[in-house]
C-alpha cells in the first residue's frame, strides 16, 4: 500500500458554529447517507436498475460545499451525483422517483441515476462521463460573469460549484477548463473529491503530481487541500472559496481527502482496496465525527440527533413510496423532450 | 437592395442578433481581435466587447461545454468552429451534451446554441481541413443541422438558428464566403427545416446543398440545352429532412438524383435514400441514384482532390443517363 497522505490539520474549535447550523450540516450528511443505503437495498432486490454509484463516506464534501452555497448558486455533479442533488434541495422523493425511472423523476425517468436535473434547483447534472460535467459549469460561471459584466446586472453574483473525482483530473477537460476559469476570473469552485481511486485504478499509479491542488499554482489559482472527511474544514474552505468567487477574485480549486466506503458502483465486487486502507478510513467517518463534535461541544444533545435520524429515515421511507408509487412514462411520450418545443 | 458578399451576410446575421438580443454572444478561436478566420466576426469585438466576442484558448472540448453550461443558464452562445473538422474534438460536448441532455435532463434545461463555422472540401486544404462533419453527426438525437448555400439564406438562416431554442449545427462552406448577392435592406429570417426549391422542374428531382448545389447548377445549363427539365432542391436542413418537399417532387417526377460532397458510406445521401425507400417506394420509377465523395481521406493534390468530389459533368451525365433509360 502507498503511504498514506497526512491529512491538512483544522482548528475546529475556532471554527464558528451555532447549533441551528450544525443541525443543518447533520441532517444533510444523515440524508445523504440513508438514501444511499436504501439505494444499495433496492438494487440487490432487483428494484434498481444500471449503473449505481454510491456516495457514503464522502459526504462531509458535499454537505461542506453546498451548504455554503446559496440557494440561486449552481452545482455541477458527476455520476456519483445522488447526494450532490440531495444537498442542492432536490427533494429525496424525486430523486428516489428517477433511480426508479419513473415520470415523477427529477428528470422525468429520462435520465436516471448518472444524470439527475433540476432546473429549479440550479442542478445543472448528472454527467456520465468523466470530466464532460466541468466544461458545463464553466458555462455556468461564464453566465453569471456575463450577466454582472456585459449586462451590468448587479444581481448576478452567482457561483457554481463543479464536482469531480481524482481519476478526472488527469483529463484535459480539468486542465482546459481550470485555464479558462482562471483567465477570465469565473466564480466557480472546482471540488476534487479524491477518494484515491479510479474504479479499480490507485490515484498514485494514475498521476504524475498526486498532489491535486498543487495543480492550481500553475494557473494562477489558489488551491487548497482539505480533510474532506471532517465537515468543518471542508465549510470553511468552501466559504472561502464562495466569498472570493462571489466578489470577482475567481476560482478555487479545492482538493478534499475523502474515500468512499463502498464500492465504485454497486456492480464493482470492491476486491482490490485493502482491508487495513479500509479501515483506517471507515474509522473517519464523517457522520460520526461530526456527531462527536457536536456533543463535545454542547452545541446539541443526543436527542436532538436522534430526532434528526428518526425524521430523515421517514422520509427516505415516504421517498420510497412515493417513488414505486408513482407512474412510469407514458409510451406517448416516447418522444418528448428531444427538442425545446416537445 | 445591396450586394453582399456570403461571409458578410453572415457577419450581418449576427451583428443584427446581438443587437436585438443581449443574451447572444460569439465564442472561439481568434473570434474576437483578429475578427475570425474568415472575418466573420470582423469588429464585433470593438461593438460588443470581450465578453460577448470571447476569445477562447484553443480547448475544442471545453470551450464547446462551456457553451452548453451558458445555454443551460441563459444565454446563447454561437460558437465558431475555425474549420468545423476541429469540432471532432468537442463530439463529446456535441453529442452528449448539447444534443443529448434535454432528453436526458427530462426537460427540465434547453440548449439554445449555434455551432458554426466553415467545413467542406476546400482547395488543396488537406485532408483534416476538409472534413464534412454532417456525415458524423446526423446520428446524434437532438441536433438540428442546416446547411447554407447562398448569401441570402445564410443571413436568413443563421439569424433563425441564433433565434431557435435548440443546438444548431450550422454549415457553411469555406469556398463559398466569397459569393455575391444582392440582399434585401429589410430584416428577414429564413426557416430551418425547410428546403428551397432552387430550379423546378419535372424530368428528375435533384437533391443538393451546400456548394454541390452550385455543382448542380453548373449541370443544369447543360441539361437544359439538351431539353432536360430536372427539379432543383437545396436541401438547407439535413436533420430533420424536409420530406414534405422532398416528397412532393418525388410524386411530381418519379426520379431522384442525389448529389452531395458527403461521403458515400453513412453519409446524408445513404440516410436520403433509406428514408425514401421507406416513404416512396411505390412513387419511384427508377432507383435513386448517389453522386458522393469518395470513401477517402481527401487528398492534397489538386488533381486527385478534384477526382474525389463529384464534378458538374458528372452530374449532368448521371441525370442526362437516368432520363435516357426513360424509365
Ligand atoms: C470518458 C469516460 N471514460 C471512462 C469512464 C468509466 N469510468 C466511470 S467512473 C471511472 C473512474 C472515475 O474516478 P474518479 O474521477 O476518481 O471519481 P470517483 O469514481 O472516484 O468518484 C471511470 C474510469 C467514464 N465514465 N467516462
Amino acid at each position: 500500500m502507498v503511504q498514506e497522505r497526512t491529512l491538512p490539520q483544522f482548528q475546529a474549535p475556532a471554527a464558528q458554529i451555532t447549533a441551528d447550523e450544525g443541525l443543518v450540516l447533520y441532517e444533510d450528511m444523515i440524508l445523504g447517507r440513508y438514501f444511499e443505503d436504501k439505494c444499495a437495498e433496492m438494487y440487490y432486490r432487483g428494484k434498481m436498475f444500471g449503473f449505481v454509484h454510491l456516495y457514503n463516506g464522502q459526504e462531509a464534501v458535499s454537505t461542506g460545499v453546498i451548504k455554503a452555497l446559496r440557494s440561486d448558486d449552481y452545482v455541477c455533479s458527476t455520476y456519483r451525483d445522488h447526494v450532490h442533488a440531495l444537498s442542492a434541495g432536490v427533494p429525496a422523493q424525486n430523486v428516489m422517483a428517477e433511480l426508479f425511472g419513473k415520470e415523477t423523476g427529477c428528470s422525468r425517468g429520462r435520465g436516471g441515476s448518472m444524470h439527475l436535473f433540476s432546473s429549479e434547483h440550479n442542478l445543472l447534472g448528472g454527467f456520465a462521463f468523466i470530466g464532460e460535467g466541468i466544461p458545463v459549469a464553466l458555462g455556468a460561471a461564464f453566465q453569471s460573469r456575463y450577466r454582472k459584466d456585459a449586462l451590468k446586472d448587479p444581481s448576478a453574483d452567482q457561483v457554481t460549484a463543479c464536482f469531480f473525482g481524482d481519476g478526472t483530473t488527469n483529463n484535459g477537460q480539468f486542465f482546459e477548463c481550470l485555464n479558462m476559469a482562471a483567465l477570465w476570473k469565473l466564480p466557480i469552485l472546482f471540488v476534487v473529491e479524491n477518494n484515491k481511486w479510479a474504479i479499480g485504478m490507485a490515484h498514485e499509479r494514475a498521476t504524475s503530481q498526486p498532489e491535486i491542488y498543487k495543480k492550481a499554482a500553475v494557473f494562477g489559482m489558489p488551491g487548497v487541500e482539505v480533510d474532506g472527511m471532517d465537515v468543518m474544514a471542508v465549510r470553511a474552505v468552501a466559504q472561502e472559496a464562495v466569498a472570493r468567487a462571489r466578489a470577482g477574485e475567481g476560482p478555487t480549486l479545492i482538493e478534499a481527502l475523502t474515500y468512499r466506503f463502498r464500492g465504485h458502483s454497486l456492480a464493482d465486487p470492491d476486491e482490490l482496496r485493502s482491508k487495513a486502507e479500509k479501515e483506517a478510513w471507515l474509522a473517519r467517518d464523517p457522520i460520526k465525527r461530526f456527531e462527536a463534535y457536536l456533543l463535545e461541544h454542547s452545541l446539541v444533545d443526543e436527542g436532538a440527533l436522534k430526532e434528526i435520524r428518526d425524521r430523515i429515515q421517514t422520509r427516505i421511507d415516504d421517498a420510497l413510496t412515493f417513488a414505486e408509487d408513482s407512474p412510469e412514462p407514458s409510451p406517448d411520450d416516447l418522444y418528448k423532450y428531444i427538442f425545446a418545443e416537445d | 437592395m445591396a450586394e453582399t458578399l456570403l461571409f458578410n451576410a453572415l457577419r450581418e446575421a449576427i451583428d443584427e442578433e446581438m443587437g436585438r438580443d443581449d443574451t447572444v454572444f460569439v465564442l472561439g478561436e481568434d473570434v474576437g481581435v483578429y475578427g475570425g478566420s474568415y472575418k466573420v466576426t470582423k469588429d464585433l469585438y470593438d461593438k460588443y466587447g470581450e465578453l460577448r466576442v470571447l476569445d477562447t484558448p484553443i480547448a475544442e472540448n471545453s470551450f464547446t461545454g462551456m457553451a452548453v453550461g451558458a445555454a443551460m443558464t441563459g444565454l446563447r452562445p454561437i460558437i465558431e468552429g475555425m474549420n468545423m473538422g476541429f469540432l471532432l474534438l468537442a463530439f463529446n460536448q456535441i453529442a452528449n451534451n448539447a444534443g443529448m441532455l434535454r432528453y436526458t435532463s427530462g426537460g427540465n434545461f434547453k440548449i439554445p446554441m449555434v455551432i458554426r463555422g466553415p467545413g467542406g472540401v476546400g482547395r488543396q486544404l488537406g485532408a483534416e481541413h476538409s472534413q464534412r462533419l454532417e456525415a458524423y453527426f446526423q446520428a446524434v438525437p437532438g441536433l438540428k443541422i442546416v446547411a447554407c448555400s447562398t448569401p441570402y439564406n445564410a443571413k436568413g438562416l443563421l439569424k433563425a438558428a441564433i433565434r431557435d431554442d435548440n443546438p444548431v449545427l450550422f454549415f457553411e462552406h469555406v469556398l463559398l464566403y466569397n459569393l455575391k448577392e444582392d440582399l434585401p435592406n429589410h430584416e428577414y429570417v429564413v426557416p430551418l427545416d425547410k428546403a428551397e426549391i432552387v430550379r423546378p422542374g419535372k424530368d428528375v428531382t435533384i437533391l443538393t446543398y451546400s456548394r454541390m448545389r452550385h455543382h448542380v447548377t453548373q449541370a443544369v445549363k447543360g441539361l437544359e440545352k439538351k431539353g432536360i427539365d430536372p427539379e432543383v432542391i437545396d436541401l438547407i436542413s439535413l436533420k430533420p429532412l424536409d420530406f414534405d418537399t422532398i416528397g412532393a417532387s418525388i410524386k411530381k417526377t418519379h426520379r431522384v438524383i442525389i448529389v452531395e460532397e458527403c461521403m458515400k458510406t453513412g453519409g446524408i445521401g445513404a440516410e436520403i435514400i433509406a428514408s425514401i425507400n421507406d416513404r416512396y417506394f411505390d412513387e419511384l420509377d427508377a432507383p435513386v441514384v448517389r453522386l458522393s465523395s469518395q470513401d477517402i481521406p481527401t487528398p492534397y493534390n489538386g488533381k486527385l482532390e478534384t477526382l474525389t468530389i463529384v464534378q458538374p459533368k458528372q452530374i449532368e451525365a448521371a441525370v442526362e443517363n437516368m432520363v435516357a433509360l426513360n424509365v
